[in-house]
């Protein structure tokens, strides 16, 4: 059963009607309401056409962050195989907020790295809702290290609120954690293929996002701050979350504008949650071009490419 | 342009040019709540006389007192794209910063800086939190660029002294990527081999301290300023519950690892002195107001110091 979100309302009552014509149907065997559903799927398809057509900022921060969006978990499990965690930060502990370890993708030894966020109650509280702390960081600058010197591609999944904000993450120095992560990302002379698959909260997705490419789905969001943050401090008022999310520019539509992301991969209409099938299949054909574009570069011209890549950022605006 | 409107003789200059002193010449600790003499106060680099309060300082009246003599010569920072998002809230991003200009007279939140301290030539940069609290939007990002591109063209060490509430919000995600940015600019001083000291003052949050602010070779920081990366109050409605006095002050931090030291303003520039010439391997600072040594003589009859060092020691600005 799909969760809806609050512009998508029109919709569920729509398929709702639709789903229980069919469950009337099913305990009467001598009403006929095909006809009378498939007007109603009909509809449904059109309005969930019109209401993707043109998502405002605000709207996709909430697809980004649907419940039932495909996580950095499912991403692993249906891109790469022989998946192998690696586990902690050799300092302090494992934080489950960051997911990471060897695997193949398409037989080719790969680090992958991501934030999971959990898609139920316990665990969401596992992994901390995707919120990671300094031992998450940590742990991805030991994978990310290692990857280097083994030369592995590596590949992060971005999908994070942001980095956690905890009395015992700031004591641990959340803050050197983040820097130390960005920085190793510039580091490592291997192949360094980034894709925000949900949400980019400001510095703790920088911190996995600092890559040679760095793609966007469709509707994902890269953001400095949320933009109920940002409303709270800029409009004092933290509903007005919409024109927030308008003028900081986060959609993965504007921050290929800028250059900020090398690519969009397009989402199955209604959002990835509706066919993550289809999200899944976009993705691993995004990131098999990424890495074939990448994969005759020496490791000097890796560390070079991303460099430049990231002083040439912001030599360009956007349109009003 | 004359070369020479780019020295600041800072005595003259400070006292014709501030703004702030016929309407107050007294102004009140915000701590002990003593009423300080301007004068008294600016001499002392605004640190309160009663209490030892660190106060606001501008970069430039932190630089007067830095640079030996107050000389020093401002490198050019390239400009950036001016309001690349055509941002507004409640206001006009460009009206927020003319009046930023208008209030603080500086062009933007950072200055870059080359000169000497205790005749020992650096590149210094400093943060201006009374600039839109000193936000690291692009402009800063170049700031810190340009720096440790100059610092590496002179084989400086590179002093750089934060103080942001953050990431400039009204440049959205183009000052997020400020912080892989100044992290390239960190590393190339790292592979240039020139020392980086940070010297974090109140405050130093967000994105600041998560990326430049936090990958110095050494992290100094004014008694108690705060650096974090959330800030207190994001963290009590987190979380729910009281924090512990002194959280995310600079004592704090020392005690938790993150700094090397905590240094009241006034004792800084000797501290600097001493830090940098022993990571760059020389003698220690000549006290007194003594003519330069003869460079040849000098490095004759002692030890030889290491190539690049001699260059940088005696390289004519
Ligand atoms: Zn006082």
């Amino acid at each position: 059963m799909t969760q809806y979100l609050e512009f998508e309302k029109p919709l569920a009552e729509i398929e709702g009607k639709a789903e229980e014509l069919r469950a009337m149907a099913r305990s009467n065997e001598e009403m006929d309401v095909d006809d009378e559903a498939a007007a109603l799927d009909k509809k449904a398809a059109q309005l969930l056409q019109d209401l993707y057509k043109d998502l405002t900022p605000w709207r996709k921060c909430q697809v980004a962050r649907h419940p039932e969006r495909p996580h950095c978990r499912d991403y692993i499990n249906e891109l790469f195989t022989e998946y192998t965690p690696l586990a902690g930060d050799r300092n302090f502990a494992d934080d489950l907020a960051v997911m990471g370890g060897l695997a193949r993708f398409n037989d080719q030894p790969v680090m992958v790295i991501g934030h999971e966020k959990g898609s139920d109650t316990k665990s969401r509280i596992t992994h901390n809702f995707g919120m990671a702390r300094p031992e998450g960081y940590r742990k991805a600058v030991r994978l990310m290290e290692m990857a280097g010197r083994f030369g592995l591609p590596v590949i992060t999944l971005v999908d994070t609120t942001g980095a956690y904000p905890g009395k015992g993450a700031e004591e641990r120095g959340q803050s050197e954690a983040i820097a130390r992560s960005t920085e190793m990302c510039l580091k490592i002379g291997v192949p360094l293929i980034s894709v925000i698959i949900g949400e980019g909260g400001s510095g703790g997705a920088v911190a996995f996002a600092t890559a040679n490419r760095v793609a966007m789905l469709e509707h994902a969001v890269y953001s400095v701050i949320s933009p109920e943050g940002c409303a709270s401090i800029l409009w004092k008022d933290a509903e007005k979350m919409r024109e927030a999310a308008e003028a900081l520019r986060l959609t993965a539509q504007d921050l290929k504008a800028l250059d900020v992301a090398d690519r969009i991969i397009p989402e199955p209409l209604g959002g990835a949650h509706r066919h993550p099938d289809a999200s899944f299949r976009a993705v691993e054909a995004a990131l098999r071009e990424m890495l074939a574009e990448l994969g005759d570069m020496k490791p000097a011209e890796l560390i070079a490419d991303r460099r430049k890549k990231f002083l040439d950022i912001g030599s360009k605006g956007l349109a009003a | 342009m004359n070369w020479i409107t780019n020295y600041v003789r800072p005595r003259i200059n400070s006292i014709f040019s501030r703004r702030e002193v016929p309407e107050n010449l007294w102004k009140k600790c915000d701590e002990c709540g003593t009423m300080l003499f301007h004068r008294e106060l600016s001499d002392n680099q605004n640190v309160c006389t009663n209490c030892g309060h660190h106060m606001h300082i501008t970069p430039r009246d932190r630089f007067e007192a830095l640079f030996d003599a107050g000389v020093f010569a401002e490198v050019k920072v390239p400009e950036p794209v001016v309001d690349p998002l055509k941002f507004r809230d409640q206001k006009r991003y460009p009206d927020r910063m003319r009046a930023a200009q208008k209030k603080t007279g500086e062009k933007e939140a950072m200055l870059v800086a080359t000169g000497e301290i205790g005749r020992t030539p650096i590149v210094a940069c400093a943060q201006d939190f009374s600039f839109m609290g000193g936000s690291m939007g692009m402009y800063v990002g170049n700031a810190i660029i340009a720096a440790a591109q100059e610092a590496v063209k002179l084989h400086r060490p590179l002093v750089l002294f934060s103080a942001a509430g953050g990431a400039r919000m009204q440049e959205g995600i183009l000052s997020l990527m400020q912080m892989p940015r100044t992290t390239v600019a960190v590393q190339m001083l790292k592979e240039a081999g020139l020392p980086y000291i940070v010297v974090l003052t109140h405050p130093t949050t967000g994105g600041v301290t998560a990326s430049y602010a936090m990958l110095g070779d050494v992290h100094i920081s004014e008694p108690n300023a705060l650096i974090c990366f959330a800030g207190p109050r994001v963290i009590e409605q987190t979380i729910r519950e009281k924090l512990p006095d002194g959280f995310q002050r600079a004592e704090y931090l020392l005690d938790h690892g993150m700094l090397d030291r905590v240094v009241a303003r006034t004792e800084m520039r000797a501290e600097l002195i001493t830090i940098i010439r022993m990571l760059l391997n020389l003698p220690p600072q000549v006290h007194g107001d003594l003519p330069a040594p003869e460079p040849v003589a000098a490095i004759e009859n002692v030890e030889t110091p290491s190539e690049p060092v001699a260059t940088a020691e005696t390289k004519p600005e």
